[in-house]
């Protein structure tokens, strides 16, 4: 399959299922995407849809014994990473490749010191040099953590919310990564802890130059700090734009509901996403799009068979019958 | 830190007050006179005149009950009848042998429960963990006195390869401990699994594989150290429970010279102070070990120690 060399990760059809008592759960069904160098793409989707298995796929830590990654080749600087043995992937793992939790309380071990956390990346790369406590605090003054040298030494549960998740993210960063998951990195943050923490992770992609994917519920975050956009959808990726297109002519239904939902500004955010209708239960598929049976504008074939990609225009794609005949 | 040992010192304290006061009553303030059970068939009324006057049972009782508090601090619970000597010392003089053969049976039990618990937990349906889970059924439900006479029968009389009482050799070890160590090493399986299980879930140790850290590390260090917290309680439990509880079934089984055998050879010879101490001593050794598990948990738990 042809691959392009300036994209730092590929995803080819990723299908990974969870095999649960009540049956085969298949969270990601055939996702593709690619990645570019310095870029920050947004995924985005209701909860449920499939995010976190993704990105935990790339990582290939899908949680078991129950997940398997049944198919797909995940490309990363062009190498799948589905022909790496465990050890290959655990040195790849929090050095090129690595993620930010959502919820930074849980994502925390509470017996072990900040410290002792953030040292790890560095330690189990044998990239200590000199103190490494001296490192894990510029690591945490990095992150604009204030008075580092005593906070090195607190433990997770003396950080309030927002400092937790600036320790994470200065987990992630620890040895500059070229790829940077960050799963929902604001949503347990209150709103102004939350957009300290997305400046904070701009100005640390700019500096690092690290691409990164950013996970979130939130459009107003998408249109702050990506430059694309990735809609996700039950499984599938339905929507993949630029984030000047996605705003003035989302071409997906479902992206289109996205972005009618999105609330007037200065108004408390309750229920972002307000479209009618559930997303499927991912034991019953729909046979056709996963999304016709909320779509007002579904026809006959939507209801049949999926639609395939349809380039609308370059760097903007959509999973939609509407956009086959043209 | 300091405040919570010594909140948890008072707690302490206090348990043993309490049941001193308990043990007191129940021994007095039961339907059988103390004196009539412990006279012999044959004796007269002087005799029982003498032994009220000794014992101090002619007196009110909240004098009774004064003096026995300050005696109880003072390490005198009372002389046994048969051995004619303080009940305390009597007791002390048999539990070293409950203690070697406790120890024993402690230290199979965890080293046995807690690393097949967690290679059940890290490999699940695994040959370990199918064999762990039918161990931990077997230890559950076989009582121990069930399992001793059975091995006594098979490993004793019929193949005559294990000594079946006393103490002794290192053989005589064997079986007893064996039989001690069953139902616990059932328990810290089953609970060392299930809590390794729930931190190996957590997202704690997903934090740490992103970060590259390798497999052992995240199991010994992240998941095991949360997994120890509930698992500790039992283990201590368990250590309480063996001195007292099994000793006193598995010693008259094997005829082992501990407190264990000791007690149920005082009970049915009526030498009730030694009984008493030997309930006052059990309620000790819980209350040490459950002491010794809270200063434990905030050693290992930066919550506890911090608050
Ligand atoms: N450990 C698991 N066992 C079984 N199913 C799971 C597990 N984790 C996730 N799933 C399934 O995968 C789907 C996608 O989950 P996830 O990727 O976490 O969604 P989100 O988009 O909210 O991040 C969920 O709907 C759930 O049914
Ligand atoms: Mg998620």
């Amino acid at each position: 399959m042809h691959t392009n060399n300036d994209n730092l990760l590929e995803l080819q059809d990723l299908k990974v299922s969870f095999f649960t008592k009540q049956g085969e759960v298949k969270a990601v069904d055939g996702v593709s995407f690619s990645v570019g160098k310095e870029e920050i793409v947004g995924l985005v989707g209701e909860s449920g849809c499939g995010k976190s298995v993704t990105s935990l796929s790339i990582m290939r830590l899908v949680p078991q014994p129950a997940g398997k990654i049944v198919s797909g080749r995940i490309l990363f600087k062009n190498e799948d990473l589905m022909t790496k043995s465990e050890d290959q992937m655990r040195q790849l793992r929090g050095d090129r490749i690595s993620m930010i939790l959502q919820d930074p309380m849980v994502a925390m071990n509470q017996l072990l010191t900040v410290g002792e956390q953030l040292g790890e990346p560095f330690r189990f790369h044998d990239k200590v040099k000199g103190s490494l406590r001296d490192m894990c605090i510029a690591l945490l003054g990095k992150v604009k953590v204030p008075a580092p040298e005593s906070r090195v030494d607190d433990y997770p549960f003396q950080f309030s919310g927002g400092m937790s998740q600036r320790a994470l993210i200065a987990m992630g960063i620890a040895n500059n990564p070229d790829l940077l998951i960050a799963d929902e990195p604001t949503t347990a943050l209150d709103v102004s802890i939350a957009a300290q923490v997305l400046k904070l992770m701009k100005e640390i992609q700019k500096e690092t130059r690290s691409s990164i994917i950013l996970i979130t519920h939130d459009l107003a975050t998408v249109a702050q700090i990506c430059t694309r956009v990735l809609v996700m959808y039950a499984g599938r990726i339905v929507e993949n734009a630029t984030i000047k297109n996605f705003y003035k002519k989302p071409a997906h239904p479902y992206s289109k509901g996205l972005i009618q939902s999105v609330p007037v500004l200065g108004r408390p955010v309750e229920r972002l996403f307000s479209i009618d209708g559930q997303p499927p239960s991912l034991f019953e598929m729909p046979e056709g799009c996963r999304f016709s049976p909320r779509c007002s504008r579904a026809e006959k074939i939507c209801f049949e068979s999926y639609p395939p990609e349809i380039m609308l225009e370059d760097n903007h794609s959509v999973a939609c019958w509407l956009y086959a005949g043209n | 830190m300091q405040g919570y040992i010594l909140k948890r010192i008072l707690i302490a304290m206090f348990t043993i007050f309490a049941v001193l006061t308990v043990v007191f009553f129940i021994f007095r303030l039961g339907p059988a006179d103390p004196v009539a059970v412990m006279l012999p068939p044959n004796a007269t009324p002087q005799d029982a005149e003498n032994l009220t006057k000794k014992f101090g049972l002619d007196q009110p009782l909240m004098v009774q009950y004064t003096n026995y508090l300050k005696n109880a601090f003072k390490g005198d619970f009372g002389t046994s009848f048969r051995f004619n000597e303080p009940a305390l010392k009597v007791l002390f003089e048999r539990f070293p042998a409950t203690l070697q053969l406790g120890l024993v049976a402690f230290v199979i039990s965890v080293l046995v429960g807690l690393s097949v618990g967690i290679i059940s937990a890290v490999k699940p349906d695994s040959f370990i963990d199918r064999i762990g889970r039918l161990v931990a059924l077997a230890g559950m439900s076989l009582p121990s006195f069930w399992v001793g006479v059975m091995l006594i029968l098979f490993f004793g009389v019929t193949l005559r390869w294990l000594p079946i009482a006393g103490k002794g050799t290192l053989a005589h070890y064997i079986m007893p401990s064996f039989c001690m160590s069953l139902y616990p090493i059932a328990l810290i399986t089953r609970l060392s699994r299930s809590s390794m299980l729930d931190a190996l879930k957590s997202d704690y140790v997903v934090m740490a594989r992103i970060k590259g850290v390798p497999e052992f590390y995240v199991i010994l260090v992240h998941a095991f150290k949360n997994a120890s917290i509930p698992v500790l309680t039992v283990i201590f439990g368990i250590f309480s429970g063996l001195i007292v509880g099994s000793a006193v079934v598995v010693e008259y089984i094997f005829s082992w010279p501990g407190i264990g055998r000791l007690v149920m050879e005082s009970y049915f010879a009526r030498d009730y102070p030694v009984v008493q101490v030997f309930v006052i001593f059990v309620t000790f050794v819980v209350v040490t070990m459950n002491l010794i598990v809270d200063i434990i948990y905030a050693y290992i738990d930066p919550r506890i120690r911090y608050q």
